[in-house]
């Protein structure tokens, strides 16, 4: 057991970070980060452009440059949602990207000074469509639906796509999401922490549908050419999810920084995203999408709130969903 | 006296690294705040669930640690070790092989629907509690097995030889021992349950089964809210204490005297009892190994799927799980006394959350946190394993320095040679078991590395949470059961070489 | 000369009071009816037992505050007189060096002696589990030797042997004391033993430890307390 402890604290104890000017220092989530997300390639594609050195610090984004303010080693913050811009813009810790944002091919209007973004995407209810031949046409034929279709989704308390689904719900039925909600009740198999445990509820056939991305069925076509996972397409809408980057204004390479902002909407880095981060490139022509993501089924109509709706509406949403849950 | 020295500074140690971090959350909060309508709801879910959850638990222990103490078969070493795994595996893993069993298209369903039966939904109140037994049924086996083998066998031949009935022998010699032992293990397995989150929810079907850890969460990491999240976790701090000294004030009772160490025989079992007991450990086993057996099956697709970086991470997973183990044991060795044991459930009690950001802010101003992601976590995990720690080590270590300290005063032993020639010696069996247990918990446990992650720094079940946030669900499983085998693996040499015969 | 002076003992409602002097060298039975104090008497003086007041001392040298490690008496249990999980040899051993320190050529040797003293000779590689009660009893005995101690003090130690295999340890005890001219205060409840072993013996009985006596007087004529324990004996 001795040996076994200097082992470890020798592993432990290689771990010295050195601090460099030509250092670029991205905050972001670990699914982005890890060898499955576009991070590594990100780091690849930009040290080959800038000769510098890219490191990514994963983590909770937010949680984390609140406690650290203006001390924060953060250059850049990768992998913000709409839910925390609000937030993250009053803290006044991050500046204005000045990227032309001319090239985006986003489903609606995007100006927004600070938070960049890079890809998108919309919630959707997945299905596998050898066990379901008719999955509801629309959202209120899903409500509608017989109660034997089990369907699971994430706690809008604790995951980013359940608060997508609970203004979703908000953003179709407005005064009547509680309703709509006490009729789903029954459908709702269970609720989930995060995504990755009810789209493994689903994969394993515990439940019909799962609150996913219209993008996740590009996943199943290209790493698995399984084409009977699909996206059921409601007219009344999507809501739209927007995965973001920001420049720190603190950042001591405001340089690299900018440059980095930069590449985030250039062709190289957009052509990679779509399989590195599964989800749509923001400013790319859909002829340049890779060969899965032509084939999705994509809706006609994008639903989304402007940060400042969303925060007014975000309680009455999550509230609507916890009283018709909870009878 | 020396020992009284390390004790206060192991315990003091224990106090400073739980209530360090809520009050430097609350520092930074500017102070704790206020309940939210709901949560007055999750107090009361997380208190029913938790009761519930850890009195079945230790309840159906007890007739399982029975038979098992009482049971040679072939296959039994094997079973005691395997009973540590649910509660090693992580959360997610252990829910995908539970509903594999019980969930609307698992077998136990398929089972009901081809008898023509109605099937029954494992989403709810029950599920949870179900989840809660799965975890925690093998802990409390071990735990009373652990009190069965500390009765010397000169005491169950005593009452044999006075032809006690079985009833009779159960009062005299079993009622005491679960009256010293029940009671703690069932205080530890009610604040383990006290914080958890993930399971319930999932199995608890929805916003109903909200508790105060997803409270915390919410607060601490979607709504930003410090001041929430401090004045949550000092609620759950104030029902694990007041549990633990509730259970402490109960396990009353004296130990057994010493026996000469022989091998357990029990004449009292006739042929009623095989039954009884042959039934009881099949039942527990199936209970336990099926979901495990599923995630092993799942899993085996996956292996070859694994990439090198999966090394990596068992690598990091072991030295961290070796380094907590050592660090735990050397904390608990000073502190299994009642007092010490009270202390130490500070720290399952605090929200894993809370206690990561209060590190977080403690050490941002001198060093970079992600630069010690291993050495805290391994801290941490010393620190989480504590309680199980003190729970298995105390009641023999005091039955040790009941039995051996008058010989050893007489002698004038040092407390180095009281240390090294009674006390680790004597302790080598629950000493083994313990580290055993810590070794596996901490190869499990996502705890706090998850706030301190770093890519080239993560640890095995990170890696599984990794890979299944990239839909990658096939590798994940495989990554699992390569995590259960590894800790497992653990566990067993561990407890092995506490059971060894010197 | 080993002293006691205005010794008071408390435990509960019962107390117990010693005012008596026993010479180097001697031997002694403490005799009294159940639950007077026998084994609280001898508990005191090797110091396992807090006095409420009064002194002990070993030819002058008061030795009330030292540890019971620091006294100059060795003490023989009721039970538990050996670490049962090491062999006959390390529980020897530990008498020797207390700290645990490794043994040497001639600590080996006194192992070896004491064991053959006691009649176990090559049988110090064994667990005390692996050795009949009277070779435990034995085998405790050589740890009592290996002490050196000028005084030993033993409470009821053989009370699980058998008549003969008693007297045989009794006689053991004897020639050992002998040899090392210790002090010996023996616990018995029998007062063949008393009379066997030792020419003097300490009543204890409502509360006082009585100044030594001459064995045989006091169990021929004993004071009704004593006389109603031994009963027709």
């Amino acid at each position: 057991m001795t040996k076994g402890f200097i082992i470890a604290a020798g592993l432990m104890a290689a771990t010295a970070a050195t601090a460099q000017d030509n250092v670029l220092t991205v905050y972001a989530p670990d699914y982005i980060t890890s060898e499955w997300g576009p991070g590594p390639k990100i780091e690849e594609l930009f040290e080959a452009e800038c000769g510098c050195d890219l490191q990514f610090k994963p983590g909770d984004l937010l949680p984390r440059i609140l406690l650290e303010g203006d001390q924060t080693e953060a250059d850049i913050v990768f992998g913000l949602n709409t839910d925390v811009t609000k937030k993250a813009r009053e803290t006044g810790l991050f500046a204005p990207h000045n990227v032309d944002l001319s090239p985006l091919t986003l489903p609606l209007e995007w100006d927004d000074a600070i938070f960049l973004p890079y890809n998108y995407g919309h919630t959707a209810f997945i299905y596998n469509e050898e066990k379901i031949a008719n999955p509801p046409a629309s959202f209120d034929a899903l409500v509608n639906s017989d109660d034997d279709l089990k369907l699971v989704i994430q706690d809008p308390r604790t995951s980013i796509s359940g608060l997508a689904l609970a203004l979703w719900v908000q953003a179709v039925y407005g005064d009547q999401a509680q309703a709509a909600w006490e009729k789903l009740a029954p459908k709702v198999l269970t609720v989930t922490k995060g995504w990755s445990e009810s789209y493994g509820l689903f994969t394993d056939g515990e439940a019909d549908m799962v609150l996913s991305y219209t993008t996740s069925p590009a996943y199943h076509i290209i790493a698995e050419e399984d084409r009977t996972k699909k996206a059921a397409i409601f007219p009344e809408g999507h809501y739209f999810m927007v995965e973001l980057a920001a420049k720190v204004a603190s950042t001591d390479v405001p340089e690299l920084a900018d440059q980095f902002m930069a590449f985030v909407l250039s062709e190289q880095f957009q052509s990679m995203i779509a399989t590195g981060n599964w989800s749509i490139p923001a400013a790319l022509q859909q002829d340049k999408w890779p060969e899965g993501f032509k084939e999705l089924n994509l809706p006609e109509k994008v639903l989304f709130y402007s940060e400042d709706e969303a925060a007014e509406l975000r309680d009455t949403a999550i509230e609507a969903w916890r009283t018709a849950l909870s009878q | 006296m020396a020992h009284r020295a390390f004790a206060i500074i192991a315990g003091a140690l224990v106090a400073l690294l739980t209530l360090g971090p809520v009050v430097a959350v609350s520092l930074r909060a500017g102070g704790v705040g206020g309940f939210a309508p709901g949560d007055w709801g999750a107090i009361r879910f997380t208190l029913t669930q938790a009761v519930i959850s850890a009195g079945l638990s230790v309840l159906f222990a007890i007739p399982v640690a029975r038979a098992l103490a009482r049971r040679r078969f072939v296959g039994r070493g094997a079973l005691v070790a395997l009973l540590g795994a649910p509660f090693i595996l992580p959360v997610i893993v252990a829910v995908l092989g539970l509903i594999a069993v019980f969930g609307n298209n698992g077998i136990f369903n398929g089972l009901l629907r081809a008898l023509g039966l109605p099937s029954m939904t494992i989403y709810g109140l029950h599920g949870v509690i179900i989840a809660h037994v799965f975890f925690n049924l093998p802990l409390a086996t071990r735990m009373l097995l652990q009190g069965w083998l500390a009765i010397p066998s000169e005491r169950f031949r005593l009452s044999a030889g006075l032809g006690l009935r079985p009833w009779a022998a159960y009062k005299v010699l079993e009622w005491p021992m679960l009256l010293r032992v029940a009671p703690g293990a069932f205080a530890v397995i009610f604040v383990i349950c006290l914080s958890s989150f993930a399971v319930a929810l999932t199995l608890g079907g929805g916003p109903k089964a909200t508790t105060v850890e997803l409270a915390i969460y919410q607060a601490m990491r979607f709504d930003f809210d410090l001041a929430r999240a401090a004045s949550l976790s000092l609620v759950q701090l104030v029902l694990a204490v007041v549990a633990g000294v509730g259970a402490l004030a109960l396990a009353r009772g004296d130990g057994f005297g010493s026996g000469l160490d022989r091998v357990v025989m029990r004449f009292d079992a006739g042929r009623f009892g095989l039954a009884l007991d042959t039934l009881w450990i099949m039942l527990a086993a199936l209970f336990l190994l099926m979901p495990l057996a599923l995630v092993a099956w799942n899993g085996l697709a996956g292996l070859p799927m694994l990439s090198a970086s999966v090394w990596q991470a068992a690598g990091h997973s072991m030295s961290v799980a070796l380094g907590s183990t050592l660090l735990c044991i050397l904390w608990a060795l000073p502190l299994a006394t009642r007092r010490g044991e009270l202390i130490g459930l500070l720290g399952i009690a605090l929200s894993p959350l809370v206690l990561g950001t209060g590190l977080f802010l403690i050490l941002r101003p001198y060093i970079n946190p992600l630069s010690v992601a291993l050495p805290v976590t391994a801290v941490i995990n010393a620190l989480v394993s504590l309680p199980f720690a003190l729970r298995i080590l105390r009641p023999e270590a005091e039955a040790i320095r009941q039995d051996h300290a008058r010989l050893s005063a007489a002698l004038g032993l040092t407390p180095w040679a009281w240390v090294r020639f009674v006390y680790l010696p004597r302790l080598r069996r629950p000493l083994g078991f313990a580290a055993g247990l810590t070794a596996a918990l901490s190869m499990g446990d996502l705890g706090v590395i998850a706030l301190f992650a770093d890519p080239d720094r993560a640890t095995l079940p990170l890696h599984v949470y990794q890979l299944m946030g990239r839909y990658q669900m096939e590798a994940a499983q495989g990554a699992a059961l390569l995590l259960l085998m590894l800790s497992l693996g653990l566990f067993w040499l561990f407890d092995r070489g506490g059971r060894v015969n010197a | 000369m080993l002293e006691l002076k205005g010794l008071h003992l408390k435990e509960g409602d019962f107390d117990l009071r010693a005012d008596l002097g026993l010479r180097a060298a001697g031997r002694y039975a403490v005799i009294g009816p159940s639950g007077a104090g026998k084994s609280t008497l001898l508990d005191a003086i090797a110091g396992f037992r807090p006095l409420v007041s009064g002194a002990v001392s070993w030819n002058g040298q008061p030795f009330t505050d030292l540890s019971p490690a620091e006294r100059p008496l060795a003490m023989l249990f009721q039970d538990n007189n050996l670490f049962p999980h090491l062999t006959v040899d390390r529980n020897l051993a530990l008498a020797l060096r207390p700290d645990g320190g490794r043994i040497g050529a001639e600590g080996r040797e006194k192992i070896a002696q004491a064991l053959a003293d006691v009649g176990l000779a090559g049988m110090g590689g064994r667990k005390p589990a692996q050795l009949s009660g009277g070779q435990q009893s034995r085998a405790a005995l050589a740890r009592v030797v290996l002490q050196e101690r000028p005084i030993m003090l033993l409470d009821e130690p053989f009370s699980a042997l058998g008549p003969a295999l008693k007297a045989e340890m009794l006689d053991l005890l004897a020639k050992v004391a002998d040899r090392l001219q210790a002090l010996v205060l023996i616990v018995t409840h029998d007062p063949n033993d008393a009379r066997r072993f030792a020419p003097e013996t300490v009543l204890v009985s409502e509360g006082i430890a009585h100044a030594p006596q001459p064995t045989g007087p006091l169990l021929d004529n004993p004071p009704p307390a004593l006389a109603q324990y031994l009963g027709g004996a």
